[in-house]
């Protein structure tokens, strides 16, 4: 038998069932818990993401809705485009020319917003983040060639080789197997040279610097590397929901990706995907019970804040040692 | 003996208040040299603006002949210089062999490297846990830092000094918080240093300053007032009148 | 060049300036006396505005009803204080943000619950919704002459408190020195509450002056908070005159930029490029002039001395 700690227990045995339990669920003529688990697998991805630099490199960024935002209209605007005409040099439904465009430009946005707020610290990177996040919504909102407010919609999903976007198990796999790609591209990172500067930094910046590290060039690249991941989850939202406005870029968004990571744990791999699946599960609860499922969600939130150290992993931590 | 660290006119104020008013001092290779002076005498603003971590108001620092006076910290740390602080200063997530494995790594190219697990290259490994050895830390090397104690953590301060392979060593009262005999082990393990490296050392443990240094600065006010050799330094009077009732 | 619209539209920044001010002082207010940062500060904006709405439609009259709502507004976030804030003074930042950031969903959807989905709208009395001639074709509502007046006056007025009263002496002297203040005798924790308080009848006091012109209605808080702390950000978090100083520039850039944007980039682009690129610009105005700030000053313009 395999020899894990519980965290890694806990790791497998949730991997296993995400594998498992959703195409059952669709099998079984229960399609809405697979699109339920399409949202919380693509959601994990963007949490994986913030987690790399949040929990390991102790950036707190509170704009990371902005990439998933970036991500989601790179499939939209050449979508429209190509349905629509104009603007000839990007109009496509080609897949993968829409998941390069997902990943440079969140790449690119991470890379300039990043080596402008990595120059503060504390309250100030979390303030500016959220600006800057708040800045790309404004941006996409004020765009009336893409319907503004309104939003997108897009007929045509993006057309990749050999899998079939428009069915929605090959949709979950997809996300699924990239959730699986992006658990371990982060541990990866985390563990190697790259990833000790960064934890490091994290710990005790001034001693690192003292050491001869240039903190800010490591931070600026796992910046732009988590920015490209999450810009990558929005490519895959974009074709999920079909439907992509200015709101998916919302700041009030980033919080609900902060409090998966917060929630699930910060620094476990396995963490950032039980933060998202127990936000989307408790959501969809909440919100089938009334309209006013914000006030029980927003005191659940304080609740954790106040409460839970560690978050939910952190408890299974300690139960492990 | 040559001059491997100089230092001209160095100046810093805080607001109204000087806590570095026109340093002189030169370092010389292989010593140790004791800077003391009372409390708030800007001792560890000096170490600072040596290592880069305050940028001075004026004056120069010249290391090895080259200028580094407008170099970031961790600039000079890739020239030779590393430092201790007085407060502990340590990464306390990581385990005991992580943090002297991050100096280790520092002066092994540069770490953009994301393939292998840092933890596997054995190099690094080895050289950091030689440190570890040389301190008397081996056996807490896969110890998590928060949990050492205070001794063992200015022992550690010091293997990562060792480990950053850095000529010129700035510490900043390594003595700290240790008991007499840690001080003593402390004191033996620097004085076996002399020679390999050069030290530029700040404490107020005057029994440890005359059995380690070379030659000792004065500083009071921020300013250096006397630099000579132990015997000079116990005779000379404005030193004396400026540690009246100290120590 | 329009000179009348120049002016006009200057007033317009202004006004917009000092609304902006009055939120953005009990932010940085907060964060510099209590080293607390308050996402739903904006939540409070909104409920003052609807506070004051109600009451106004109730008894018919705008100015007591802004009268009586204040002090309604300061025991709200009296309350808040008393029941999360002081929670979570001892974690960090960053729980700080996530807690008020619940508090949001919280606050939203009690005004959700107590005022319905529609917002409310006020009229004006009929005697401020004059309009005045100040020089040829130069016509302003009266109204916006009010709303400057009451910031510019809010403004001295806090200057005098922190620098001349007993309170501002025992403000400033609890935000360098938590400890030494509350072993002097002085109760740090009603001393908070009253900060706090304050701060929310500052943010309240916005509301209930802008709702005459908009409406109160239950985005307005999530839009006006980030623009709050992109004001107090550029201005240096925890400066009274940062956020003076930044408040009055942003509002001059989101009216300005709006207005004669699409003029200044006609200059060298076609009409069509410069109607889409002008809103879109003009939107992220005042993030561009953030990002441009803190290439050259991370701290803000006049960041307060270090603790």
């Amino acid at each position: 038998m395999l020899k894990l700690s519980v965290v890694g227990w806990v790791t497998f045995v949730g991997m296993v069932a995400l594998a498992i339990l959703p195409p059952v669920f669709l099998w079984t003529g229960h399609a809405f818990y697979l699109d339920l688990a399409s949202r919380l697998v693509i959601l994990a991805i963007a949490a994986v993401s913030l987690n790399l630099i949040l929990g390991y490199g102790g950036m707190v960024s509170f704009g990371h809705a902005a990439f998933i935002g970036l991500g989601a209209y790179a499939v939209g605007i050449p979508a429209h485009h190509a349905t629509w005409g104009g603007f000839e040099a990007v109009a496509s439904y080609n897949g993968l020319f829409h998941l390069l465009l997902a990943v440079g430009i969140s790449a690119l946005f991470a890379l300039i917003t990043g080596a402008i707020s990595l120059r503060t610290k504390g309250v100030y990177f979390i303030m500016i983040t959220m600006a800057f996040s708040q800045m790309a919504f404004f941006l996409f909102q004020s765009l009336e060639v893409y319907n503004g407010d309104d939003g997108l919609t897009i007929d045509i999903r993006s057309e990749l080789p050999m899998i079939n976007l428009d069915d929605p198990l090959q949709l979950y796999l997809l996300s699924y197997v990239s959730l699986v790609g992006a658990m371990i591209l982060v541990k990866i990172i985390v563990n190697s040279r790259f990833g000790m500067v960064l934890q490091g930094a994290k710990g005790n910046n001034e001693r690192m610097v003292t050491l001869g590290y240039n903190t800010y060039f490591y931070r600026l690249t796992a910046y732009v590397i988590s920015g490209a991941m999450c810009g990558y989850a929005g490519f895959l939202l974009g074709n999920f929901t079909t439907f992509i406005s200015p709101d998916m870029m919302h700041w009030t968004r980033s919080g609900e990706l902060m409090f998966m990571v917060i929630l699930g744990g910060a620094s476990t791999a396995f963490g950032a995907v039980l933060g998202s699946s127990t936000f989307v599960l408790i959501e969809e609860f909440l919100s089938s019970l009334t309209t006013f499922w914000h006030l029980p969600f927003g005191l659940m939130l304080i609740g954790v804040v106040l409460f839970i150290r560690g978050g939910l992993m952190g408890l299974f931590k300690a139960g492990g040692k | 003996m040559t001059a491997l660290l100089k230092v001209f006119g160095l100046n810093k104020s805080f607001g109204g208040v000087t806590a570095t008013d026109d340093v002189n001092l030169d370092v010389l290779k292989g010593e140790i040299h004791a800077v003391i002076g009372p409390n708030g005498a800007g001792k560890t603003t000096l170490i600072s603006q040596l290592s880069g971590g305050l940028k001075s108001d004026s004056g120069r620092v010249v290391l090895a002949g080259r200028e580094i006076t407008h170099k970031p910290a961790y600039a000079r740390a890739k020239l030779g210089i590393t430092r201790s602080f007085q407060i502990t200063s340590l990464v306390m997530g990581l385990s005991v062999l992580d943090n002297v494995a991050l100096a280790v790594q520092a002066q092994d190219g540069h770490s953009f490297r994301f393939l292998k697990p840092a933890r596997s290259l054995t190099h690094i490994r080895d050289a950091a846990m030689e440190n570890l050895n040389k301190v008397g830390l081996r056996g807490r090397a896969d110890s998590l830092t928060s949990e050492l104690s205070h001794g063992e953590h200015r022992q550690l301060e010091i293997a990562i000094a060792l480990a950053s392979g850095a000529e010129l060593m700035l510490l900043d009262e390594p003595m700290a918080g240790l008991g007499p005999e840690e001080s003593a082990l402390l004191v033996a393990f620097l004085k076996e240093l002399k020679g390999e490296r050069t030290i530029l050392l700040i404490e107020h443990d005057m029994d440890a300053v005359f059995a380690l240094a070379d030659r000792i600065s004065v500083l009071v006010y921020g300013r250096l007032i006397a630099t000579g050799s132990p015997e000079d330094i116990r005779n000379n009077d404005e030193v004396r009148h400026a540690y009246l009732g100290e120590d | 060049m329009d000179y009348t619209l120049l002016f006009v539209q200057t007033l317009n920044g202004l006004q917009l300036g000092l609304l902006l001010f009055l939120v953005a002082s009990g932010l940085t207010l907060v964060f510099g006396i209590l080293d607390f940062v308050n996402l739903a500060h904006g939540s409070i904006y909104m409920i003052g505005a609807f506070i004051c709405a109600s009451l106004t439609l109730l008894i018919g009259n705008f100015l007591w009803a802004v009268v009586i709502a204040l002090p309604l507004t300061g025991a709200l976030g009296f309350a808040i204080e008393k029941l999360v804030a002081r929670r979570l003074y001892e974690k960090d930042h960053l729980d700080h943000v996530l807690g008020t950031f619940g508090l949001i969903l919280v606050l939203e959807t009690l005004a959700h619950l107590l005022w319905g989905p529609a917002g409310i709208t006020v009229p004006l009395p009929l005697w401020l919704d004059g309009q005045i001639e100040l020089f040829e074709g130069a016509v302003i509502p009266s109204y916006r002459l009010l709303i400057i007046g009451t910031g510019l006056a809010v403004a001295a007025g806090l200057v005098w408190l922190v620098n001349y009263t007993r309170l501002g002496m025992l403000i400033r002297a609890g935000a360098s020195n938590r400890t030494m203040v509350s072993a002097l005798g002085i109760d740090i924790q009603t001393l908070f509450a009253l900060v706090f308080a304050l701060g929310a009848m500052m943010a309240g006091l916005a509301g209930m002056l802008i709702t005459p012109i908009t409406t109160a209605s239950l985005g307005m808080g999530g839009q006006i908070i980030i623009t709050a702390f992109v004001v107090i950000i550029i201005g240096g978090i925890g400066s009274m005159k940062g956020a003076f100083v930044a408040a009055l520039i942003v509002g001059m850039i989101n009216t300005m930029g709006r207005s004669f944007l699409d003029q200044g980039f006609e200059l060298f682009m076609s009409e069509d490029a410069a109607e889409t690129a002008a809103p879109a610009v003009s939107a992220m105005a005042i993030y561009i002039l953030m990002a441009i700030i803190l290439a050259f000053r991370p701290q803000g313009l006049f960041p307060p001395r270090v603790r």
